[in-house]
């Protein structure tokens, strides 16, 4: 029996997003064939890594992650320049943690401040990402889009019970936005939709469909972000044709596995090698199912999955 | 490809015997078309209608054992390409390497780790499966020694014999027979030798060519010399061959039914930094090895590589679960505080270690909420106010306590109220949202 390579061909292709600007400006996505598949497709861009900063001390991150950036994270725009200059980061994500009304409920008005600092400091493209808190979101979110205005940044996150203000904004000051869903390909296309009737041009859209920690939701992630990919690619489904984010870093480093000391689990083995890999094999299953855009803390768990990207392409 | 009950039943005697269990040869057909039944049951098939069937009739990917006895590893059988269609069967084996020029000590510190590898996580025993011993001394007795030691001082592992010297390979397999070791590899140079030390002593044989036509034809070959256990190694080095060779190949044997490629895979994944090798395995594994050999398995690793096989392999339409009913942690008495939580297996493993942790003797009772988490389960509706109130009264743990009090997770601290109205009587006491922080939470209330 002679062999036939079994190729498959794609009607629908993912949509090629750009951020940042100068030449510093980066493109995500462009894809026509399924995860790394470049026997039988094109995969013009490879997968970008953000390195995750906040704009208050990450006094709540493990003491393995917090201790790599313990002389820069004092302030969001010393710990910017580290990532860009020291550790060559492509992209940074900026969390504004502090205007949770939990953390510090800091205004919208002094997030802006620091966005204006962080955004004069460095050249590689910024992601702003909120405090997770709806309402709380929908205002901080508006005046970080207004205050990164003209810098092509990704703004996020938009959700279900927020969306109509963030959109309105990214689109007034042109910027790119991720619409997060919870972990169900129906509500991301449902998101996508709602988005886009209010004028908001499809190939601006990032989804995220909610990340999820190796041992604690992985395979959800993992199938819902295969399906989105199965159903833009081979339905040719444009709705689900926007790359896919995955927020690493925040769902990993709160799980046991990466806090637990030896002493207390010695049968899980060290703790430094434990916590990396952790982040570095959720980030791995990640791009794997179809990520194109990943936020990640440890310094040397990008380091682990940039060299496994440079391996699969 | 596979056939219909109908085609089956044209190769049948037709003559509604009933020795094979059916009332008729149709009803046997159509319960052979299913995969219900082998074609074995009928004695009077014809060595023809045999030759036909048995084609048609084998899975798209052949499964067989890695190794012997109650820890052998079922290897194969896979029928979909994503998890989400169906799932994945059989999870891959992790497989440690280890050259036969290693010193006695070295050894059996290697063989003695994998032997007591064993971990538990969320129910699951995982261990590492096997170990591959290199023959990279060139010298046969020292091979042989090696292979001996290795197997001896991990009795329950399965042995793969990395080796392409036939006459090595050959004194290493009668030397531990009754293992079932793999015989890692078969090439084009080989192949005849090592087809006929794998029939003779009926023991798995890996294929190894660079590319898959190559391999195709090689796998045919070996089919041709009675070898039938067969493992596919088709080179791949980079993740990026890894992810393509090995999609190709299922896509070969599950869309087009193409025999000389239905077969396991095997990944060597090799690399000097121990976190970019799991990453690599990660790949793998993700992405249809049945085999993935490592050159080292530390512990964190092996917590890791495990977890990760765990997520690829549950079955993504019933989270695992755990049975409804009241767990006794510790001996508690009439006295001890009693929680709940939701029956998702993740969820009543973390929560009952932690109480563990906290040496405070408890009783937690375990509601069915179909193998939801527990904020899962509250928006879904399974985890309410009304049911739990019923699922205790109806528990009978009333009558064995001596208090009416009731913890439930910080996270649903929203149920409080509700809870005490329905449950008469009762005191809801919220407990903390994150299991971690259950032991200073129940050893504050002791003290
Ligand atoms: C995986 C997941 C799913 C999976 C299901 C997984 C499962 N088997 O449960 C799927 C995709 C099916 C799913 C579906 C839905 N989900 Co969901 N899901 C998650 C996710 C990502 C993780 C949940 C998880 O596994 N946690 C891990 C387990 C171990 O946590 P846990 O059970 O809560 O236990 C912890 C604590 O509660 C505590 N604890 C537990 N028991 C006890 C007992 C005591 C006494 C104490 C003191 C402590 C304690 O200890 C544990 C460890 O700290 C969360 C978001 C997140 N990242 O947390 C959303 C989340 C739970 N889902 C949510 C929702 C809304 C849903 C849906 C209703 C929406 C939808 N997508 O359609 C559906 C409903 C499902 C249905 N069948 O109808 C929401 C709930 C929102 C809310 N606050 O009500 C969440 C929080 C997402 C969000 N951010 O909005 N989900
Ligand atoms: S044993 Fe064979 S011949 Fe007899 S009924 Fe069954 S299938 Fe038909």
């Amino acid at each position: 029996m002679a062999y036939v390579v079994p190729k498959e061909s794609c009607s629908g292709k993912v949509l090629n997003v750009d951020f940042g600007k100068g030449n510093k400006a980066l493109n995500i996505g462009g894809e026509n064939c399924l995860p790394f598949l470049s026997f039988e497709g094109e995969l013009p861009n490879r997968p970008v890594i953000a390195y995750e900063i906040q704009d208050i001390p990450p006094v709540d991150w493990p003491d393995t992650v917090q201790n790599a950036y313990k002389d820069v994270s004092g302030d969001p725009v010393t710990w910017a320049k580290y990532c860009q200059n020291e550790l060559k980061a492509k992209a940074i994500a900026l969390r504004l943690v502090s205007t949770h009304p939990d953390r510090d409920n800091h205004s919208a008005e002094d997030a802006a401040i620091t966005i204006k600092d962080v955004l004069s400091a460095i050249e590689v493209p910024l992601i702003i990402l909120g405090s997770n808190h709806i309402e709380k979101d929908a205002t901080v979110l508006v005046a970080a889009a207004e205050a990164a205005s003209g810098y092509n940044c990704i703004i996020g996150k938009a959700q279900e019970g927020n969306y109509k203000t963030i959109v309105a904004a990214a689109l007034a000051h042109n910027h790119k936005l991720i619409a997060m869903s919870e972990l169900d390909i129906n509500l991301a296309k449902q998101l996508n939709i709602l988005i886009t009737q209010m004028g908001f041009d499809k190939e601006k859209l990032i989804t995220d469909p909610m990340c999820s920690a190796l041992g604690y939701g992985l395979e959800y992630t993992y199938s819902v972000m295969e399906r989105i990919r199965l159903a833009g690619l081979m339905q040719n489904d444009a709705t689900m044709q926007p790359p896919i984010l995955g927020d690493v870093g925040m769902y990993v480093w709160k799980v046991k596995e990466t806090v637990a000391s030896e002493s207390d689990v010695p049968e899980w083995g060290t703790l430094a090698e434990r916590g990396v890999a952790w982040e570095a094999m959720t980030a791995t299953g990640m791009i794997i199912a179809g990520t194109n855009l990943l936020i990640m803390r440890h310094p040397k768990a990008i380091e682990t999955v940039e060299k496994t990207i440079a391996e699969l392409i | 490809m596979a056939l219909t009950g109908v085609q089956i039943f044209k190769f049948l005697p037709k003559t509604n015997c009933k020795k094979c269990g059916f009332p008729t040869c149709l009803a046997f057909a159509m319960a052979l078309a299913q995969g219900k039944i082998s074609l074995e049951k009928c004695p009077d098939v014809s060595e023809e209608a045999k030759k036909t069937l048995g084609e048609a009739s084998a899975p798209p990917i052949r499964t067989f054992a890695l190794g012997a006895g109650d820890n052998a590893v079922k290897l194969g059988g896979e029928t979909v390409l994503f998890r989400h269609d169906k799932k994945f069967f059989n999870p891959c084996a992790l497989a440690i390497n280890i050259k036969d020029s290693l010193g006695d000590d070295e050894l059996v510190e290697n063989a003695t780790w994998v032997a007591t590898s064993e971990l538990n996580r969320v129910g699951q025993k995982l261990r590492v499966d096997a170990i591959s011993v290199e023959y990279a001394s060139n010298n046969s007795a020292q091979y042989e020694k090696a292979v001996k030691l290795v197997a001896e001082k991990a009795p329950d592992a399965a042995i793969i014999l990395n080796c392409k010297d036939a006459v090595a390979a050959e004194a290493a397999v009668k030397a531990i027979a009754a293992r079932k070791p793999l015989i890692y590899a078969a090439t084009n140079e080989n192949a005849d030798a090592m087809a006929n030390i794998a029939k003779t002593h009926g023991v798995p044989l890996c294929a190894s060519a660079q590319g898959l036509e190559a391999l195709s034809a090689l796998t045919e070959k070996l089919q041709g010399l009675g070898v039938n256990d067969i493992v596919l190694d088709s080179g791949a080095k980079t993740a990026k061959e890894i992810i393509e060779h090995n999609t190709q190949i299922r896509r070969s044997a599950l869309k087009k039914g193409f025999k000389p490629l239905g077969f396991p895979v095997l990944n060597c994944v090799i690399r000097e930094d121990s976190i970019l090798e799991a990453t690599i395995a990660s790949v793998a594994i993700a992405k249809y090895a049945s085999i993935v050999i490592l050159s080292s398995i530390e512990k964190w690793k092996n917590l890791v590589l495990f977890t990760l096989r765990q997520n690829i392999y549950t079955d993504p339409q019933v989270p695992m679960q755990v049975e409804q009913k009241i767990y006794n942690i510790g001996e508690p008495t009439a006295e001890s505080p009693l929680m709940i939580t939701t029956n998702f297996s993740l969820t009543y493993f973390i929560v009952s270690g932690e109480i563990e942790n906290s040496k405070v003797p408890s009783r937690l009772a375990v509601m069915d909420s179909e193998g939801l988490s527990v904020l899962t389960a509250w928006a879904a509706g399974k985890f309410t106010a009304a049911k739990i109130a019923q699922f205790i009264k109806d528990s009978g743990i009333e009558g064995q306590i001596k208090h009416k009090e009731l913890i439930i997770p910080g996270q649903v601290a929203i149920l409080s109220g509700a809870l005490e109205d329905k449950l008469e009587g009762w005191k809801i006491t919220v407990g903390p949202r994150e299991a971690n922080a259950i032991p200073t939470f129940l050893k504050g209330r002791v003290a």
